[in-house]
């Protein structure tokens, strides 16, 4: 293929060669190997199905995108075999705080990790080409997936058992036909335009100027945001430390700009030293300017074409819950698929993905929109609001919730998802069925990793029998954490819940009976 | 709905008072100091208030009431 020449490569993997010809056939074919394509790739690979995943630059690109992984995101990555690689190259952060002017103390201060004791920490800066490189590597590894880099989707055409795909290389064309096409290429997704669809949403009219620098510099492992700083006067600013003593500035740079000068190192080097001081020493790594947008389709699945990542939905990056929205995607879509691959669920259960990928990504718009409208105020009462909430603040403890430099990623839940089995008991707290479970140490591991990728019952002292293939574990196990596990879950003796292959609960009871669990269970999986 | 008091909750010898209060606080005041001021009086009033419902329905009064006079 052509590169782009505009594109920094990272990493070069060189173009697969072109499968011998003949109506080549796979189960599952993913477009595009971003982060969203690659563990798409994984979780469908590691579950043994056959995965054929293809992308249009035969490369890992460089340059700066997102940097900053979710708790949510990195019990991903553990699930899929990655977690401990992917952690001890980044670094780990809880605490993010928020300076107005030139005032030295914060005026809001915020901790991602609100609940202690759980395996992986708030929040992770690791840049995004070093959690593809793992990824790739990892998806390396198994047999069951085809990765094909330099290999362009130009063609979708679905019926209604599945898809066909025109394929392109720098030599050759070809044709394959898939059951289901996973639509993970990114924020102009040529398959959806292929399809006709709309994407949906708005426009923010502001520039950002990202500087990725390097210098040894002793600041904490904090995400740092700046209303009005001196040194971008009206503006805001970021400052995110990622591996390797490289370092993220980010400067809100305002709409009417001239772009391409505004990346010249003549100009970002006076701004970065305004920041940091007059005599710091750094290297330029990349600089970029991005705006924005919020946006999604109306629906993620149409027939054999199922949407995921930036194809189906975009925000702002206040509150990195752009490439952690892509991952709650695959989490969710992962298992279903897989259910239904094996005839286990009707291919009409995919309907939940729909209906709940949904539910995550308009959190995320809703929540993005707003972080924007408070950083980038859209009228003189608005910008009003907004700096009376920063005056209030350094007074008033109450005004601080108010702060919104970015509410930041952490999972999402279903609370009126139709697979979910409402509460017949009385529960004060808990995690409630359409919520993920909260981490908690039991017996020398960590429960998430326990649970796994599959159904199981989290009982305490309830004995079963559970259905068929879904194993109890029971809290007794944990010892010493045991009160801790009953607070996290609000659980009594005798009571248990019903845990989805998502880590998300779908069902609890005070006094389960074999029935009333495997009739959740039915539910969790579109069966009833 | 109609949690929020619509019907008098101070009493009549105090409404002339805050009246005055709160025209008098913007004296000397820019507009956009003014604006500025009022966020932060509702601000502080809404917090005092505390329930969601009850806000939603201040500003929903407060609109309709915009409407009628255009
Ligand atoms: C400056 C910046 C900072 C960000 N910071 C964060 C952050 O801190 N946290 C966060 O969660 N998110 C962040 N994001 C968002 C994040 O980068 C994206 O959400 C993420 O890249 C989306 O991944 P994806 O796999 O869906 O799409 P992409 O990464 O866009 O990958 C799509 C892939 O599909 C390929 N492709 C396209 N068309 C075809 C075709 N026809 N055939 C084959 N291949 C094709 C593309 O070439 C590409 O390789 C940031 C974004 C930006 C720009």
């Amino acid at each position: 293929m052509g590169r782009p020449s505009d594109i920094p490569v990272w990493r070069h993997i060189g173009e697969a060669p072109c499968p011998p010809s003949g109506q080549e056939r796979v189960t599952i074919a993913i477009v595009g190997a971003g982060p969203v394509g690659l563990a798409m790739a994984l979780e469908f690979g590691r579950r043994g199905h056959q995965v054929l995943l293809l992308n249009r630059p035969d490369f890992i690109s460089a340059g700066s995108k997102a940097i900053c992984f979710s708790k949510r995101s990195l019990d991903i990555f553990d699930r899929l075999g990655v977690g401990d690689a992917i952690v001890e190259k980044g670094v780990s952060w809880n605490v993010g705080k928020v300076f107005w002017g030139d005032r030295p103390d914060p005026v809001y201060q915020f901790d991602m990790l609100p609940v202690k004791e759980q395996k992986r920490p708030g929040f992770l800066n690791i840049p995004q080409y070093h959690v593809e490189d793992i990824l790739f590597d990892a998806a390396s590894t198994l047999s069951s997936i085809d990765m094909r880099f330099g290999h362009e989707v130009t063609n979708v055409l679905p019926d209604d058992d599945g898809v066909d795909l025109e394929v392109r290389t720098s030599l050759n064309s070809y044709k394959v036909r898939a059951d289901w096409v996973i639509a993970c290429d990114g924020s102009r997704s040529p398959i959806r335009s292929m399809l006709g669809l709309e994407f949906e949403g708005r426009i923010f009219e502001d520039n950002f100027l990202i500087a990725d620098i390097r210098m040894k510099g002793d600041h904490p492992s904090e995400r740092w945001f700046w209303f009005d700083p001196p040194f971008n006067p009206g503006q805001s600013a970021l400052m995110h430390k990622q591996p390797d003593d490289i370092w993220r500035l980010d400067f809100q740079l305002g709409w009417n700009i001239d772009r391409k000068a505004a990346v010249a190192p003549e100009n970002v080097e006076p701004l970065v030293r305004a920041m940091l001081g007059p005599d710091v020493e750094f290297s330029r790594e990349w600089y970029s300017i991005y705006t924005f947008q919020c946006r999604r389709i109306e629906r993620f699945l149409h027939g054999h074409v199922i949407f995921a990542g930036d194809s189906a939905h975009l925000v702002s990056p206040f509150g990195a819950r752009g490439c952690n929205g892509g991952f709650a995607d695959i989490d969710n879509l992962g298992w279903k698929l897989d259910l239904i691959l094996r005839g286990e669920a009707p291919a009409s259960f995919l309907e939940t993905y729909d209906e709940e990928a949904i539910v995550t990504a308009d959190e995320n718009i809703r929540n993005s929109t707003r972080s924007t409208d408070f950083i980038t105020p859209k009228s003189e009462t608005s910008r009003a609001f907004r700096d009376a909430v920063l005056e209030l603040a350094q007074d008033f403890p109450f005004a601080r919730p108010f702060v919104n430099s970015g509410r930041l990623s952490t999972a999402i839940s279903y609370p009126d998802s139709g697979i979910n089995t409402p509460d017949m008991d009385r529960w004060v707290g808990g995690v409630a069925p359409g919520s993920p479970v909260i981490d908690v140490p039991i017996g020398n591991r960590w429960l998430l990793d326990r649970l796994g990728n599959r159904f199981v019952v989290l009982a305490d002292g309830w004995q079963g029998p559970a259905p068929d293939g879904v194993e109890i574990i029971d809290v007794g196990i944990a010892a010493e954490t045991l009160q801790l596990i009953r607070r996290r879950f609000d659980f009594s003796p005798g009571a248990a819940c019903l845990i989805r292959p998502d880590q998300y609960v779908a069902a609890r009871w005070r006094t389960p009976t074999p029935a009333l669990v495997s009739d959740a269970l039915r539910r969790a999986r579109g069966l009833a | 709905m109609n949690k929020l008091p619509v019907t008098p909750n101070l009493s009549p010898s105090s409404v002339d008072d805050v009246y005055h209060w709160l025209v008098n606080a913007h004296e000397g005041l820019s507009d956009a100091e003014s604006m500025r001021f009022n966020a932060r009086l509702i601000l502080l009033l809404v917090n005092a208030i505390g329930d969601p419902q009850l806000i939603r329905e201040a500003i929903h009064y407060a609109a309709r009431t915009r409407k009628s006079e255009t």
